[in-house]
């Protein structure tokens, strides 16, 4: 049993959770993700890991309800618990001393950007952040990417907060006042990080994505997650998640991740069928 | 006494006992056991068969060296709180094994009575007792020694790991299986389908070693959550034992197959059997049922994926590149499928899986072989034939073609010595690897191989681990094995 010691929702549909998970709290690296579950019947849902407090025990995951069983675990509370929880999965980012990193969360992604920009900064690096969202409201973790980073920059799609425009439009501007960029890291939907890996790639700046798959065990035992990494198929639970973006097969990528959206489809309709 | 070796007295005259199926037809509709099992009057007929040979042949191909004629005795003498009792001093898991040991190429085929006649059932017998124990709720846990204070770490809560468990908590060491997904049972959970193996049975199994003290911790993931120095060094565990089975799922190579519907025969048997995506959407992860699915491979995985395509009501096809004589699939395993109108296309190799604009399978191209000059392994290599490339219109295709070692643990464990295959190397009389106090069995050993091989690398470990940590010397190599004189 995984008790949420504290639960926040940071809009409607996204929220921030503290689990009590002593032994992941105690190893996880930025990068890393978790597999959790509610329920007897719950699936596996892979997160990657927001924050995590060693002396406390617990971690932090924050998730977006995109289907049933993320809307079955946005319905807990704290004092709830989460059936299953279990990592650190994955291979952590490589994080080092350098001139300067940039790195971009949109949406949701923000949240397992934020202990890799976290990193970067502890280890001596100047970090430059571009938040990204749609709306003001939908803008997450701004304060913790404060602390995190030496600069944030954000822009939303609305204009209701910074910019008015799109992650790209930020780095671009970075790009093109010569900005001495070292690497770039992207966490967010495929679309921007693909976008974000073809903006920099003819600038020839070494960028690194975060790639959310769908997973079933997480320890490389079903190949669900498989992605195409220059022209080779790797398994993004035990290889990544992080991936040259330069050369990941996107296109791909956004097709496998649509593969069960009828079925999600039905499976929410279950819900709404219970909970009348 | 006499030799009952010579001359049995007119027990030849009874037939083996046929074990009654769900009907093949109603069954495809189904995930329900495939055989009912023996009443107790069928089981005391069938073990009447058995002439009790002094030196009996049988049990030289048990793996685990169960006592064969004292069980079956038992049950002739309708005893059967006994024969269990003289299972279990041997066997951690009967009612696992007496549904999915290849008996046939084990215990039965040194059945004495085999030269003349059938041999004895001894398979169905040892799951008559097993099933007759729980039905009737009498369950008798073997004694535990008095503690010795000693603590076991096991890594993977599967055959092999369980019968370590077994071993070790009966001689009274504190025993923890660490278990990376959500449910003990390894293979036996995530492998192996409901209709051959009901997970309620390998749930009571576990439940037994639990009541003996096993503790089962699942979700640590031993190489992430916790290395094995830290479980030695840290967590005060004087041996550890590495059951984690091999697990990484091998692809094809050939165009098409990151397409969505093609999946390693892994992860279908996951999704469908741990996850409960054959009963999707009242369980919450879903599966590609498929009007048509293509089965690549033709072993046991492969039977047990292409039996589950067609319970899900699919047509199913199963499309190996060397002929029937050659799969490597149990006979009972392809009878069954073939009973289940299970359609074969030997001699096939697929080429290249094809996809329409949504990324979904919506064909397999496939080319003829016929059988060439012996391979290494002593099979006919299957050649390629000119010209005769065919699509098979399916839409779900599932790889069912082995698996190698999953790095995860191995990689995080410096000193731990691994063959050119990446498997750990271990000892073969001892299950010893390269790092004192450590030992390793089951597939992470062999590469992929059975239930009861596994868990007979976990009975050797076992008594090796309990030597190791009592500090008593291994025996000394006898050149001549007794096992051979039994």
């Amino acid at each position: 049993m995984f008790t949420i010691v504290k639960k926040i929702n940071l809009s409607h549909e996204v929220h921030w959770m503290d689990v009590h998970a002593p032994y992941i709290a105690r190893k996880a690296q930025p990068g890393q993700f978790v597999i959790t579950r509610v329920g007897g019947m719950g699936e596996r849902i892979p997160l990657t890991i927001a924050d995590s407090d060693r002396d406390a025990g617990t971690i932090t995951i924050v998730f977006q309800e995109v289907g049933k069983s993320t809307m079955i675990m946005g319905g807990l509370n704290q004092g709830d618990h989460l059936d299953d929880v279990v990592g650190p999965l994955g291979l952590p980012s490589h994080i080092e001393k350098l001139g300067l990193v940039v790195c971009i969360g949109g949406g949701i992604g923000i949240a397992p950007v934020h202990p890799v920009a976290r990193g970067y900064k502890e280890a001596g690096s100047k970090v430059i952040s571009i938040l990204g969202a749609r709306s003001r409201d939908l803008l997450i973790m701004e304060d913790e990417m404060v602390k995190a980073s030496t600069e944030v920059k954000i822009c939303t799609d609305d204009g209701s907060c910074g910019q008015k425009g799109f992650v790209t439009n930020v780095l671009e501007d970075l790009i093109k006042e010569g900005s001495p960029i070292d690497v770039v890291v992207a966490i967010g939907p495929v679309p921007m990080m693909e976008a974000v890996s073809k903006l920099t790639k003819p600038y020839g700046i070494k960028t690194m994505v975060s790639l959310n798959p769908i997973m079933v065990d997480g320890t490389g035992m079903c190949g669900a997650c498989r992605v195409t990494v220059d022209g080779e198929v790797k398994f993004a639970c035990v290889d990544g998640p992080d991936f040259d973006g330069h050369v990941v097969d996107f296109a791909e990528l956004r097709l496998r991740q649509r593969m069960y959206l009828s079925e999600e489809r039905d499976a929410i309709e279950t819900l709404t069928y219970v909970s009348e | 006494m006499t030799d009952k070796n010579s001359s049995p007295p007119k027990k030849e005259k009874i037939p083996r006992q046929p074990m009654p199926e769900q009907p093949a037809d109603e069954r495809q509709k189904n995930f329900d056991e495939v055989p009912y099992g023996y009443t107790p009057e069928t089981a005391m007929l069938e073990a009447s068969r058995c002439i009790q040979c002094k030196k009996p042949r049988c049990v030289a191909g048990c793996p685990v060296g169960i006592d064969i004629p004292g069980f079956i005795k038992a049950i002739e003498d309708g005893d059967f709180p006994e024969s269990i009792r003289v299972l279990k001093e041997s066997n951690a898991l009967p009612a696992v094994c007496g549904r999915v040991c290849p008996q046939e190429d084990q215990c039965e085929i040194l059945c004495v009575l085999s030269v003349k006649q059938e041999p004895v059932a001894i398979g169905r017998l040892e799951r008559f007792a097993a099933d007759w124990e729980m039905e009737h709720g009498e369950v008798k846990l073997p004694r535990v020694e008095p503690p010795t204070g000693k603590k076991v770490a096991v890594v993977g809560a599967g055959p092999a790991g369980l019968t370590v468990a077994g071993d070790l908590i009966v001689k009274g060491h504190e025993v923890t299986v660490f278990e990376a997904l959500h449910k003990p049972g390894g293979v036996l959970v995530y492998g192996i389908p409901e209709f051959r193996l009901p997970n309620v049975i390998v749930e009571f199994e576990i439940s037994n070693l639990e009541n003996l003290g096993v503790k089962v911790i699942n979700n640590i993931v031993v190489g992430k959550t916790f290395t094995i120095q830290e479980l030695m060094e840290e967590e005060g565990f004087d041996a550890v034992f590495l059951g984690v089975g091999a697990g990484l799922p091998w692809f094809m190579g050939i165009p098409g197959e990151n397409l969505n519907g093609v999946y390693s025969a892994n992860e279908y048997l996951t999704r469908s059997n741990l996850m409960g995506g054959y009963d999707f959407p009242r369980y919450d992860t879903p599966l590609k049922k498929g009007k048509k699915v293509a089965i690549v491979g033709g072993g046991n995985v492969a039977m047990d994926s292409a039996r589950t395509a067609k319970r899900l009501g699919a047509e199913s096809i199963v499309v190996y590149r060397r002929s029937k004589k050659e799969m490597p699939a149990r006979i009972e395993e392809i009878h069954h499928a073939e009973e289940e109108d299970i359609e074969f296309h030997f001699l096939t190799a697929p080429v290249r899986i094809l996809g329409n604009d949504e990324g979904a399978v919506v064909g397999m191209e496939c080319l003829r072989m016929e059988l060439g000059e012996p391979d290494d392994s002593g099979r006919r290599r299957p050649v390629p034939i000119k010209g005769s490339e065919y699509v098979l219109d399916v839409d779900v295709v599932i790889v069912s073609v082995g698996t190698g070692s999953n790095p995860l643990l191995t990689k995080s464990t410096p000193g731990l010595e691994l063959n050119r295959w990446d498997y750990i190397v271990a000892d073969e009389k001892t299950g010893a690897t390269s790092i004192p106090g450590v030992y390793a069995g089951g597939d992470i050993v062999r590469g992929a191989a059975t239930v009861i091989l596994a868990m007979g690398d976990g009975r050797m470990a076992s008594g090796a681990m309990h030597r190791y940590i009592m500090g008593e010397p291994e025996p000394a190599d006898d050149p001549e094995d007794d096992s051979k004189e039994a």
